[in-house]
C-alpha cells in the first residue's frame, strides 16, 4: 500500500427532509482495495454518487492528491481520474471492443482516426490482463463478464487514478469472478486505488485490504479486513455491539403458530435468484427472512408471490401442489405481498387513498366486477380506522401522506382481499418509530387472532426478534440455517450470516 | 461445426446486411440480363444513379438521424421548398444562380438547425418535431406559389442537362457525380471522424456516450443539420430532373428514403448501418421499377408492393440478427471464448 491519494473529509449529504450523510470521512490510498459496506439505507451508493460528481456535497472537502476536487459531473470526475465500473457495463454494445476503450480520445493520423493503432494497442492493453479476443468485433459479441473487464481497460486506458467497482460480480459466475480478481490485482500493482462494493462476504474478505463501515449514513469506522473477523463485521454494519446483544432479547407476546401447515415448499430452485431451499410455513406463523442485502430475502418473496418461478422443485398449500406462474395465481391461493420499494411498486401516487385500497381487490374479482361506491368508501374508511392512518380524508391524494401512512394503505390494500399469507417486504424501511413498532404490532395480531400466516423481511434485526417465532437465515442466496423460538438472538442471527465463525 | 461457428461470426458481423443487400442487387441485375435483353446495356445501369440521383443524397441524410435512434420526416417537403424557393428566385428576382444556391442551401441547414435544437434541447420526440417540420415546409412551399414555377434559367438547364460520358459505354448526369461524391463524403466522414464515431456510440447507447465523455448534444443537432443539408442538396439535385417548383415536389421520399436505409443495412433502433449499404437500398428500389418498365404491363405502383415486401423480410432478419447477437453475450461465458 501507498499514499492516501483521497482524502475524504466531514461529507455531509442533505436531500429535502432527510440527511443522507453526516459527517463521513473515507480514505484512498494507492494500490489498495478498499470496501465500503453497509446494509440498507447505510448510504453508501450517496457516498460513492457524492464522489463520482452525480450528486454535489452540502459540506465537507474531497481532496484528490493534495488538491480539493468539486466534481459536477460523471464525466468530470472521469476526467480527474475517478473512473466507475457499473455493473451494468456502461459501453456502447454496437461499436468493436477497441473502439469502446479508444472512443473520445483516437489517436489520429492525418486528422483521420487511425484504426490500425487503435487496433493494435488495445489488443495489447486486452493482453496484459489475459483476455485475448477480436478486438475489431463489436461489444455484443461477448459475455457481461469480458464486457466489464473491457470497461476497466477502457478506464486504465484514460489513466484512471481510482477505479470505483460497483457490485461487479453480481452477474458473473465463480470461474468469471476469478478472473475479474486476478484483473483487480493486477491493477493494484499498477499502484491504482481501488473501491470495491459488493454484498458477498466471502469475495470482500478475499480481495480487499481495508473496509470501511457506513450505517445511517455514518462512519462506524475504518478497519484492516484481516483484523476484523466476520461476526463483528456484521455486528457493526447492522447496529449492535456484540457485548451488548448477549443480552437476552426478550419475546414478548409472539403468535404460537398452529400446527396446520399452510404452506410446503420442497427443494425449490430459481435459477440464479434461489439456490435449492426448503421452506414450511404453518398457520398463523409469522416467519422472519433474515439475511444481508442482496442475500436472497426478496427473491424469495417473489418466488412465493409467482413474480420469479421456481424451475425445480415443488410447492405445496394446504397439501396440494401448486404452480405459482403469475401473481394472480399467488393471489388467488390467498397470498399477498407488500414490496420492498413502497414508491415504485407499491403505491399509485396520483390516485386517492381509497382508490390505492380496493385494488388489489379489484383486481382479484376481476376487470369486469365493479366494487359499488359505496362499499368501496365502507371498506376504506374501515380501514383507515383500523389501522389508523392519519389522512384528511378518504379521497386524499396517497402521495401526499407520509411514508408510514402510505405503508399503512399498502398493507390496508391487502388485506381486504382477506390472505391467508402476507408478506412483508421491509415494511418498516424509512417509517417513522411509532409507527414502525405499530406495523411490528399488527403483524403479530395478524396471525394470532385471525390465524394468517405472515413472512417478514427486515433489515432490521430487532424489528425480527420481536415478531417472528422463526427466522430463515439466507446467504448468497441459499439458505444457511433456520433459528427458531427460543433460539432467536440478535448473536445467533449474526453468527448464521457470517457463516458460523466466531 | 467449423462452417456453423464461421456462419455464426458472420451474421454478428457489422457487415453482414450489407452483404445481403448487394449480393440480392446482383442476383436481381443477373435476373434482369436474363429475361431482358436491355438489360445488358451499361446506361440501363448508369440510369439508376441518374434517376435516383436526388434519393440518395436524401437517404444519406436520413441515414445519419436514423444512426443515432432519431428520424427525420421533413425531408421530402425540404426538397420541395427549395426547388421551390430555386424557381422563384430564379424568375421573379434577379439574383444570380451561383447566389441563388447557397440560399437555398440555408434553408435546409436552417430547418434541419431549428428541428434538431428543439429535439435535444427539450429532449422531444424527433418524430413528432420533424412531422411537424414536414407540415410546416410543405405549407411554405404553397405559400410561395400554389402554382407550377418553370426553372427556364438558360445557364441552369444548361447545368441540369449536362452529359458526362464514361468511355464509350454512355453517360451520367451531373446529379448523379453530386450524389456519389456526398455518399463517399459520408462514408469516410462516418468511418474516420471523431464526430463520425460519436454518431455511432450516441446510436449505441445514449447515456454511454455522455458517461465516456463524447459531446453527444453538440453531434445530435449537427446530424439534424447534416439531414437538413442533404435534403436542401438533393433538392437542388431534384430541380435538374424536373427544372420547376411545384408543390407536390418529392411527396412521400421520406419514405422512400428510410425504407432504402432500412434495406441498406441501418437499425431502426441506431447505431448500426453503413453507408454504401444505403446506396444499394436506392438502387433496389431503381432497379425494380426497371423491371416494371422493361416488362410494359404493369403499373408503377408494383414497386411499391415489392419495396414493402422487401422491408418486411429485411426488419424479420434484424430481428433475427438481434437475437443471435443476444444469444452470444448471454450464453456464451469466458470458458468457451477461450
Amino acid at each position: 500500500m501507498g499514499d492516501t491519494i483521497l482524502k475524504m473529509r466531514h461529507i455531509d449529504k442533505i436531500f429535502p427532509g432527510v440527511k443522507a450523510l453526516s459527517n463521513v470521512d473515507f480514505n484512498l490510498q494507492s494500490g489498495e482495495v478498499h470496501s465500503i459496506m453497509g446494509e440498507n439505507g447505510a448510504e453508501k451508493s450517496t457516498l460513492i454518487k457524492v464522489l463520482t460528481g452525480v450528486y454535489p456535497r452540502n459540506n465537507g472537502t474531497v481532496t484528490l492528491y493534495d488538491k480539493e476536487i468539486f466534481p459536477k459531473t460523471p464525466k468530470e470526475a472521469q476526467t480527474l481520474g475517478i473512473s466507475t465500473v457499473y455493473q451494468e457495463v456502461n459501453l456502447c454494445p454496437n461499436l468493436s471492443v477497441a473502439e469502446n476503450i479508444f472512443i473520445g480520445r483516437e489517436p489520429r493520423k492525418f486528422g483521420f482516426i487511425d484504426w490500425r493503432q487503435i487496433n493494435k494497442r488495445s489488443q495489447e492493453l486486452l493482453h496484459t490482463f489475459n483476455i485475448d479476443i477480436d478486438v475489431t468485433k463489436t461489444l455484443d459479441n461477448f459475455p457481461v463478464a469480458i464486457q466489464q473487464m473491457i470497461a476497466i481497460a477502457r478506464a486504465v486506458e484514460i489513466d484512471a487514478k481510482i477505479l470505483i467497482l460497483d457490485e461487479p460480480t453480481s452477474s458473473l459466475d465463480e470461474e468469471e469472478t476469478k478472473r475479474l480478481f486476478t484483473i483487480i490485482r493486477e491493477l493494484k500493482k499498477r499502484n491504482m486505488g481501488i473501491i470495491f462494493i459488493s454484498h458477498f462476504l466471502e469475495q470482500i474478505y478475499e480481495l480487499c485490504d481495508r473496509i470501511t463501515i457506513l450505517r445511517n449514513g455514518e462512519l462506524v469506522g475504518e478497519y484492516i479486513t484481516t483484523e476484523l473477523p466476520k461476526v463483528e463485521l456484521v455486528a457493526k454494519m447492522v447496529g449492535k455491539d456484540l457485548d451488548s446483544v448477549k443480552e437476552f432479547d426478550k419475546a414478548a407476546a409472539k403468535s404460537i403458530p398452529s400446527d396446520q401447515l399452510f404452506l410446503e415448499a420442497n427443494n425449490i430452485n430459481c435459477i440464479g435468484k434461489l439456490n435449492q431451499m426448503d421452506l414450511t410455513i404453518h398457520k398463523g406463523e409469522v416467519i422472519g427472512l433474515a439475511g444481508l442485502l442482496g442475500s436472497g430475502r426478496t427473491e424469495t418473496a417473489e418466488i412465493l408471490f409467482g413474480i420469479n418461478q421456481i424451475n425445480k422443485g415443488e410447492l405445496k398449500i394446504h397439501s396440494d401442489k401448486v404452480q405459482l406462474s403469475n401473481p394472480m395465481k399467488a393471489m388467488q391461493k390467498k397470498i399477498a405481498f407488500c414490496p420492498e420499494d413502497r414508491k415504485l411498486q407499491g403505491i399509485i401516487g396520483d390516485l386517492s387513498v381509497r382508490d390505492n385500497i380496493i385494488l388489489a381487490l379489484q383486481a382479484k374479482e376481476g376487470m369486469f366486477r365493479h366494487i359499488p361506491y359505496q362499499k368501496q368508501v365502507m371498506l376504506a374508511d374501515d380501514c383507515i380506522n383500523l389501522l389508523k392512518i392519519k389522512v384528511s380524508d378518504r379521497e386524499q391524494l396517497i402521495k401526499n401522506l407520509s411514508g408510514g401512512n402510505q405503508q399503512k394503505v399498502i398493507i390496508a390494500r391487502w388485506l381486504i382481499t382477506e390472505p391467508e399469507l402476507l408478506i412483508l417486504d421491509e415494511p418498516t424501511r424509512g417509517i417513522d418509530v411509532g409507527t414502525k413498532s405499530e406495523i411490528q404490532k399488527m403483524a403479530v395480531t395478524l396471525a394470532k387472532t385471525k390465524g394468517m400466516s405472515v413472512v417478514f423481511i427486515s433489515s432490521e434485526m430487532d424489528e425480527m426478534i420481536r415478531t417472528c417465532t422463526k427466522l430463515i437465515i439466507l446467504r448468497d442466496h441459499k439458505k444457511v440455517a433456520e433459528i427458531e423460538n427460543e433460539e432467536i438472538s440478535s448473536e445467533n442471527i449474526m453468527k448464521a450470516i457470517a457463516g458460523g465463525e466466531n | 461445426m467449423n462452417i456453423r461457428s464461421r456462419l455464426s461470426t458472420a451474421i454478428a458481423s457489422q457487415y453482414f446486411p450489407f452483404f445481403v443487400t448487394v449480393s440480392l442487387f446482383i442476383i436481381l441485375y443477373i435476373a434482369g440480363i436474363m429475361n431482358y435483353r436491355g438489360f445488358t446495356h451499361a446506361q440501363v445501369f448508369y440510369n439508376l444513379f441518374i434517376d435516383n440521383a436526388p434519393l440518395i443524397i436524401v437517404t444519406v441524410g436520413v441515414t445519419f438521424t436514423l444512426l443515432i435512434g432519431g428520424i427525420d420526416l421533413s425531408v421530402g417537403s425540404v426538397v420541395a421548398l427549395v426547388c421551390m424557393s430555386l424557381a422563384y428566385l430564379l424568375k421573379n428576382t434577379s439574383i444570380p444562380v451561383f447566389a441563388a444556391v447557397p440560399l437555398v442551401l440555408l434553408i435546409g441547414i436552417a430547418v434541419g438547425f431549428i428541428q434538431g435544437y428543439l429535439i435535444t434541447m427539450f429532449d422531444m420526440q424527433p418524430f413528432i418535431i420533424t412531422l411537424a417540420g414536414m407540415f410546416f415546409c410543405r405549407g411554405l412551399t404553397a405559400v410561395i406559389s400554389r402554382n407550377t414555377i418553370i426553372i427556364d434559367n438558360p445557364a441552369y438547364a444548361a447545368l441540369a442537362s449536362e452529359r458526362i460520358r464514361i468511355f464509350d459505354t454512355g453517360f451520367i448526369s451531373v446529379g448523379a457525380i453530386v450524389a456519389i461524391i456526398v455518399l463517399i463524403l459520408a462514408t469516410i466522414f462516418l468511418k474516420y471522424t471523431k464526430t463520425g464515431r460519436t454518431i455511432f456510440a450516441i446510436g449505441g447507447s445514449e447515456s454511454s456516450a455522455s458517461l465516456m465523455g463524447l459531446p453527444v448534444f453538440k453531434t445530435k443537432i449537427l446530424v439534424y443539420i447534416i439531414s437538413g443539408f442533404c435534403s436542401a442538396l438533393a433538392g437542388i439535385v431534384y430541380s435538374w430532373i424536373m427544372l420547376s417548383g411545384y408543390t407536390l415536389h418529392g411527396l412521400g421520399m421520406e419514405m422512400d428514403a428510410i425504407a432504402s436505409s432500412v434495406i441498406g443495412g441501418t437499425l431502426l433502433t441506431g447505431g448500426v448501418g453503413f453507408m454504401p449499404g444505403t446506396l444499394f437500398g436506392v438502387l433496389i428500389q431503381g432497379i425494380i421499377l426497371t423491371f416494371i418498365t422493361f416488362q410494359g404491363t404493369l403499373s408503377a405502383w408494383w414497386t411499391k408492393i415489392v419495396v414493402g415486401a422487401l422491408l418486411c423480410v429485411f426488419i424479420i432478419m434484424q430481428a433475427l440478427i438481434t437475437e443471435h447477437k443476444n444469444k452470444l453475450s448471454s450464453s456464451s461465458s469466458i470458458k468457451s471464448d477461450k
